[in-house]
């Protein structure tokens, strides 16, 4: 039975825990003059990615070459507009290529679950983020970013401040921090928090100063600018006003709290440049992190004969 | 890290049958006198070990390297630089077993370039484990020499390795396990023969 | 389980089913059927009508433990023809709708081209007529090719062979209030009815699911309650200032309910229906991106599928209509956000009312047939069905074994599509035979091929 990384509710502590930990010792690596490990010779990783994310891509290619697997790069444009092939198609031709394992992006909710599971394919799948659902690897190299910055995540309180609404980044974090012991508080205008938020493992408010000054970490989403104008906010000048990272605002941050964002950043909207460059901001740190922790999931999905992670159950809906 | 097929047991569990069936072939005073023989014999055979790196194979082999250097700085007065070598990535038979969780990998800060590479195991089975070892030592940087100390020689060698020091040569069956236990991680020493399969399930 | 058709000289086994192919004469004997679940009698039928003595040589039907209902009318039946008869088409959707124990089926008009002309209307009328497995009455568009901009000819539509009554842009809302005051005003002239598909469409931009829990944890954009619940409240204010007819397709909210309700307790002459896949299922089927559970209006939580039910029990609910919706399988096998709307129904509903309002107490046998072919009929003023079953009265019947049960398997369905989401599950009931006029559509479970 093979298993996929589709979202970090699939995740237990110990399986969230042993990718955190291995990432960390394959991090290690990086310093050496070889970087790379023989693990992975002879299987193939395929990044299927439907949305243009060229850091994505690569630091998910860079992570499987360090493992020695070989890399397909699979770019299908195509989206709910101008349709290309279809993903069923598309998910036929990686299996007769042979794919031990396909790392997708897709602009729909769903696409990764959809791969995995609607008997298209019998490689494992990562999901590279889909729609306004999850992706699950930028969560995780959060967590490792936290988790080296503040230690253990256990009690730690992480503000996600922004477009909850849209953001699948969110949407795996509080699911994954909380998993690990973090007190998450969702902070949004009204327009941007997600229906029935109550319900979700975390707590959440309209307003930003009053949770600042409890944050051990605050993670700032990005805000498309096209949502003003279907009148999620009024002005970007008013968004910035209430839900913008300034000097001042990072003032009333506790000393050790760090500020984090998953990119790109808006500079002058969600984050202003002076806190973007500051050395309270974790956000090159990310990029780097990012590369130990998706070799963490490509090795222990793929690394034996079965995946050493993913607790998903695979009985479905019916 | 040992060769295949040996099962750890983990030190908080009852006593099973499985511990039941197996059968001491040394005791914690043995394993203290052949590590002593062994710190010994590398003294003598690399003249006074100054360049020598001692780098145990997790878990057991990182504790036999700690304790080697204790006996040589004990006798010799001569603090050997002592690190770890985690050898899960180059192995050969990841895709027989579920995806491992990785250990360790702990270079001292002087590097292994130039240096005789002493490897720690505690038991040496196919041989297989050594070929990774040699393996992930080749990425790392360019030993002088790489030596082999194992506690525990039980033979069935499938690549053509061997051990230069040896604390005890044990004859074995291919269906017999054996076990190491060490204080660090069992609660006490001993070498344990047993029949796999019997008694556990 | 009851032998269902046996002849009473017992003539011989092969020349018995000789004459059941074909349907038959249309003289019949029904034997020992529970009417509307009630006491167990004979039926009559010659010539296609219900008589009170028994016809000699007429064939018998041994009806022994079954239970015989008016044939069902469906208000809501897409049947894809012309344009998708990739996905359906007249015949095998009505062969679907026989086989499911209904007599009538009201063909929505968003086919391609759409039921917006007489020459339509009338094309789709005659295929239903010459496929003989149910009387296909046609529902012709509201809106000229439902684009809810100018009324289509409504009059010739009604005026036309196939004497059209239902009108509705089914798929999309007449969102227009001025528009749907016109329309809810002219079909007075011929006693029509507009059925509205109720969704605010600016409410629901983009929308995939239900909003609520499960929509934002899937991340899929969310079709909030108040897109239906506000167009319904609109509408019903509508046909009280017009005095005309409005009938609510297939509404799937608690407040769309209680809407209806407080119209009807002012006596407003709206009527309304519900699907089999409201009352029965959840939104949180959705969580296996499954397109199979992909419906609109979407499917709902289960205090929603609660206050259905009630609402049909109570009699708010006027009717259970299928919103039958074939589709092909390449529209369902891909991404959810891509996946074509709507789950087949002909062939289940009478199952799915049997296991969520029969079993549950909420309905009785006669409830059964009062909101699956008396009302129905009504409301499209479709002329001999709905009736009671006695002398006089066309021979449109189903009988049901309410003991059975099946798992549905969509390979084994009539229609053209697979995209059931009923697939795997137990219901119970199934039919045993449906009569149009006396004449057997479907014998001993099987449609008989005509
Ligand atoms: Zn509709």
């Amino acid at each position: 039975m093979k298993r996929h990384l589709l979202s970090t509710a699939d995740l237990s502590a110990d399986d969230a825990t042993l990718i955190l930990d291995t990432a960390a010792e394959l991090a290690r690596i990086a310093d050496r003059p070889i970087k790379k490990l023989p693990t992975l010779r002879g299987r193939t990783v395929v990044n299927l990615f439907y949305e243009d994310s060229t850091r994505t891509r690569i630091s998910f290619e860079t992570a499987a070459k360090r493992l020695s697997a070989d890399v397909i790069n699979f770019s299908a444009k195509g989206s709910s507009v101008s349709k290309g092939e279809s993903l069923k198609d598309t998910a036929l031709t990686l299996e007769a290529m042979g794919a031990d394992a396909v790392v997708v992006r897709h602009w729909a909710s769903g696409g990764a679950y959809r791969l995995a599971h609607a008997g298209w394919i019998r490689s494992a799948v990562v999901n590279a983020g889909d729609g306004t659902h999850e992706h699950p690897t930028q969560a995780l190299l959060d967590a490792y970013t936290l988790r080296s910055r503040l230690g253990s995540l256990e009690g730690r309180r992480i503000g996600i401040v922004g477009d909850v609404l849209h953001s699948r980044v969110a949407r795996s974090n509080v699911r994954l921090l909380s998993t690990l012991g973090a007190e998450v508080t969702l902070v949004a205008p009204p327009t941007l928090m997600p229906f029935a938020v109550e319900g979700w493992p975390c707590s959440s408010s309209y307003d930003l100063d009053p949770v600042l000054p409890k944050l051990d970490a605050v993670m700032m989403l990005r805000v498309q600018r096209e949502r003003m104008d279907q009148a999620f906010f009024p002005t970007e000048r008013e968004y910035s006003r209430r839900y913008g990272l300034h000097a001042q605002r990072m003032a009333a941050l506790p000393e050790h709290a760090v500020v984090m964002h998953p990119g790109p950043m808006n500079r002058g909207l969600e984050i202003s440049a002076e806190v973007a460059d500051s050395t309270r901001s974790t956000i090159t740190e990310q990029v780097a992190n990012g590369v130990s922790v998706r070799m963490a999931v490509l090795y222990l999905l793929l690394g034996g004969s079965e995946p050493a992670i993913g607790t998903e159950n695979e009985g479905g809906a019916k | 890290m040992t060769d295949g097929t040996e099962t750890t047991v983990s030190p908080a569990a009852p006593a099973s049958a499985a511990q039941a069936a197996m059968r001491a072939v040394l005791d914690a005073s043995a394993v203290s006198r052949a590590l002593t023989r062994i710190a010994h014999e590398i003294l003598e055979r690399t003249q006074g070990a100054d360049d020598a790196v001692l780098l145990g194979i997790p878990t057991r082999g990182a504790h036999l390297a700690t304790r080697l250097g204790a006996q040589i700085a004990a006798v010799e007065g001569l603090e050997l630089p002592i690190g770890t070598l985690d050898v899960t990535m180059y192995r050969d038979d990841l895709r027989l077993r579920p995806a491992r969780a990785i250990k360790r990998t702990e270079i001292p800060s002087g590097g292994i370039d130039g240096k005789l590479v002493v490897l720690v195991d505690d038991v040496l089975f196919s041989g297989r484990t050594i070929r990774a070892a040699l393996d992930a030592l080749g990425d790392i940087g360019r030993p002088r020499a790489v030596q082999l100390a194992v506690l525990v020689d039980r033979g069935h060698r499938e690549l053509p390795i061997r051990a230069d020091y040896v604390g005890k040569n044990l004859p074995t069956a291919q269906r017999e396990t054996v076990q190491v236990r060490l204080a660090e991680t069992d609660g006490q020493d001993a070498v344990l023969l047993g029949v796999k399969g019997a008694g556990a399930r | 389980m009851s032998e269902l058709a046996s002849e009473k000289p017992s003539p011989a086994a092969d020349a018995y089913t000789e004459r059941q192919r074909g349907g038959g004469s249309g003289n019949w004997t029904i034997r020992g059927a529970r009417i509307l679940g009630g006491e167990a009698r004979d039926l009559f039928i010659r010539d296609g009508v219900f008589v009170a003595e028994e016809v000699r040589g007429a064939q018998v039907v041994d009806a022994d433990g079954l239970i015989a209902l008016p044939g069902l009318v469906d208000l809501h039946t897409h049947l894809r023809e012309p344009g998708r008869e990739d996905a359906e088409t007249v015949a095998t959707g009505s062969r679907a709708a026989a086989a499911g124990g209904y007599t009538a089926v009201h063909a929505m008009a968003n086919t391609d081209p759409v039921a917006d002309t007489a020459g339509v209307v009338e094309q789709v009328w005659r295929l239903g007529r010459e496929a003989g497995y149910c009387d296909v009455q046609p529902v012709g568009a509201v809106t000229v090719g439902i684009a809810g901009e100018r009324l289509a000819e409504l009059g010739a539509m009604a005026d036309s062979a196939a004497r059209v009554r239902v009108f509705s842009d089914d798929g999309h809302c007449v969102s227009d209030a001025a528009l749907m005051r016109r329309a809810l005003e002219y079909v007075k002239a011929f006693g029509g009815v507009v059925a509205q598909h109720a969704q605010e469409p600016r409410l629901t931009e983009g929308a995939q699911m239900n909003e609520g829990e499960v929509s934002s944890a899937l991340g899929l954009r969310g079709w909030p309650a108040v897109a239906e619940e506000a167009v319904i409240a609109r509408d019903v204010l509508l046909a009280a200032h017009t005095g005309s007819r409005l009938h609510v397709c297939h509404l799937s909210t608690a407040g769309s309910v209680e809407l209806v309700r407080w119209a009807k307790s002012k006596g407003y002459p709206v009527t309304a229906e519900v699907t089999p896949h409201h009352l029965l299922l959840t939104d949180d089927l959705v969580r296996g991106y499954d397109p199979v559970y992909k419906v609109n209006p979407p499917l709902r939580t289960q205090a929603d599928v609660e206050a259905v039910r009630a609402g049909l029990a109570d009699g708010t609910i006027d009717v259970v209509a299928t919103d039958h919706a074939p589709h092909p399988v390449e529209a369902k096998d891909c991404e959810w956000a891509v996946a074509a709307m709507g789950m087949l129904g002909l062939e289940t509903a009478l199952s799915v009312v049997q296991h969520t309002m029969v079993e549950t107490g909420l309905l009785d046998w006669a409830g059964v047939a009062d909101r699956m072919s008396v009302r129905a009929a009504a409301i499209g003023s479709l002329d001999g069905h709905g009736r009671p079953l006695e002398p006089g009265e066309p021979a449109n019947l189903v009988l049901l074994d309410p003991a059975a049960s099946r798992t549905i398997e969509p390979a084994e369905l009539h229609s053209r599509s697979r995209n059931t989401p009923f697939a795997g599950l137990k219901l119970p009931g199934a039919v045993r035979a449906t009569f149009l006029r006396g004449t057997a559509t479907v014998l001993e479970g099987k449609v008989i091929d005509r």
